[in-house]
């Protein structure tokens, strides 16, 4: 059965919020276990009921993002490192 | 690969609904003037919301189905069964009305014929609408860049763009296309009869020595499949990308 | 400020019991299938439920052993904090109290835990006197994985993120422990009539 995730630019608009500037093309590298990826190419699952982002080759808990009326509150978990190229 | 430009903070725009095209009984482009709008690269949505005179908001992502035209955004909606969003584009937004959008966003999936090819495009249903922005990026475009098409609807009368892109077939020597209707066909159909699987990629895409950038989109299980059986023809999964619209589509 | 788009009144159902949907919700014929992660698929034959007492003492039942303890059929409305509603969802379990017989606890919150590493909290108060159980059985049929199968928690008082799917272990304990949601900004009890969404609310 497939799990009903989508990729990483169904947050597209959270990481400009976020970050200032587009990120799905941008690289992450995951705390858990090394891989690095885009962002474009994560694992996301929305409405969880916040959204989750996860590494797609460990499934590791990249990102958390729960968003109110008034605010947006991003956990940061098991990213390393993410890169913006200049 | 060139950088959208967007700094700081998604700002909602203001545009108005210059035209509705019916494209299926079920699907409609809405073609919105925006002003400021920063230009689109093809494969980017933007999110629409909706204020009602309470203020409650709902707010939807939607594909471009438009190349950069300017303060021109088309977007191509899918009514879903049930929603919330989608019947009111579909049956209410009139001639005039304004709406509000941000974007575009999305820098990863994304394709112009700068980046060069072969280029591999699978859709199915609705996940058509960022290809074909694509496509018509390509058609607009000098450069000869090889593209093919593998496309899945349902039957002829929910197939997306059919005139249009039967049209660019036979116009553009660089564009192959090729159909699957899964349920119903009309009798002289020369097209494919089946969900996707992969024969029908290996007898339609660009074999793995190629090198194709692939794009992929459409309702999640569907994208699955097919990047799981481009992978297993050979190609690599690095140069396949992915836009999953969820389990009922765009 | 944000325009008004005319026309567009959204999931309004003027014809709503009131009384049955809490503020903010609409009501659903669908059961939406929303989830942090993958869906874990556990084998009956390993499956496990266990239940820690605040002193450490553990008792634990495998799924033939759960499937011998008395259940209950209800008939319930459930409210996820997306907003929607589902009136009228039966279901079959064990209730937590049937769980925690012959129990000696002074315990005052109940700690829940999922096979998928998930995790949520609540006031055993919340837990107790028929207000949750361990459910394996939906509108008659056995709970399919992508609902919480084989078996989840149900605490139909609460927001649905509190009715953990894939339940795999209920640890009582003196001090309250924040899980997955409620650690991420989702209010730490959830009740939907008082509209308790989010941390602060």
């Amino acid at each position: 059965m497939t799990d009903m995730h989508l990729d990483g630019n169904a947050l597209g608009a959270l990481f400009i919020d976020l970050f200032g500037q587009e990120m799905t093309d941008q690289n992450g590298c995951c705390d858990a276990c090394g891989a690095v990826n885009p962002f474009g190419r994560a694992v996301v699952y929305r409405d969880a009921p916040g959204d989750v982002m996860r590494c797609p080759d460990c499934g590791a808990v990249l990102i958390v993002a729960v968003r109110t009326e008034t605010r947006l509150r991003v956990s940061i978990q098991s990213l390393r490192w993410i890169e913006v190229l200049e | 690969m060139e950088r959208t430009a967007v700094r700081g903070r998604l700002n909602w725009l203001v545009a108005e609904v210059v035209d509705l095209i019916d494209e299926t009984g079920t699907v409609k482009s809405i073609v919105l003037d925006c002003p400021d709008w920063p230009l689109q690269l093809p494969g980017q949505h933007v999110d629409i919301r909706l204020t009602a005179e309470d203020g409650y908001q709902a707010q939807r992502s939607y594909s471009i189905a438009n190349p950069p035209a300017g303060e021109k955004v088309v977007v191509t909606v899918e009514l879903v069964d049930d929603g919330e969003v989608s019947p009111y584009l579909i049956g209410e937004l009139a001639v005039g009305d304004q709406i509000e959008l941000r974007g575009p966003i999305g820098g990863y999936f994304v394709w112009t014929p700068e980046h060069g090819g072969p280029v591999q495009l699978v859709a199915g249903g609705s996940g058509l609408v960022p290809l074909m922005a694509m496509i018509r990026a390509l058609a607009e475009s000098d450069r000869q860049v090889p593209v093919r098409l593998l496309t899945s609807a349902r039957s002829r009368e929910t197939l997306i763009y059919g005139d249009e892109l039967r049209r660019l077939q036979s116009s553009l020597d660089n564009l192959e296309v090729a159909y699957t209707l899964t349920r119903a066909q009309p009798a002289d159909w020369q097209g494919y009869s089946r969900r996707v699987d992969q024969q029908m990629l290996a007898e339609t895409s660009w074999p793995a020595t190629e090198r194709p950038l692939g794009f992929v989109c459409g309702p999640t299980g569907f994208v699955e499949t097919v990047a799981a059986n481009l992978v297993a023809l050979g190609h690599d999964a690095a140069r396949i990308k992915t836009e999953r619209f969820g389990p009922s589509g765009g | 400020m944000a325009i008004i788009s005319r026309g567009f009144k959204g999931r309004r159902q003027e014809d709503a019991p009131r009384d049955r949907v809490p503020p903010g919700q609409y009501v659903t014929n669908d059961f939406p299938v929303l989830s942090a992660g993958p869906t874990p698929l556990i084998s009956l034959d390993k499956w496990s439920l266990s239940l820690t007492s605040e002193t450490g003492q553990t008792t634990s039942w495998t799924w033939d052993e759960f499937s011998a303890l008395p259940t209950e059929a209800i008939t319930v409305d459930i409210h996820c904090v997306t907003k929607w509603t589902k009136l009228d969802t039966s279901w079959e379990g064990v209730s937590v109290d049937t769980l925690l017989d012959g129990v000696q606890t002074s315990s005052g919150f109940l700690l829940v835990e999922s096979y998928d590493g998930y995790t949520t909290n609540l006031p055993l108060a919340d837990a107790t006197n028929g207000k949750a159980w361990v459910t394996h059985i939906y509108d008659g049929e056995p709970l399919r994985p992508e609902h919480g199968g084989p078996a989840r928690l149900l605490v139909p008082r609460l927001y649905l993120w509190k009715s953990a799917k894939w339940v795999r272990g209920l640890r009582l304990s003196s001090a309250d422990q924040r899980g997955f949601w409620e650690g991420y900004g989702y209010h730490n009890y959830g009740d939907p009539w008082k509209e308790q969404r989010y941390a602060g609310d």
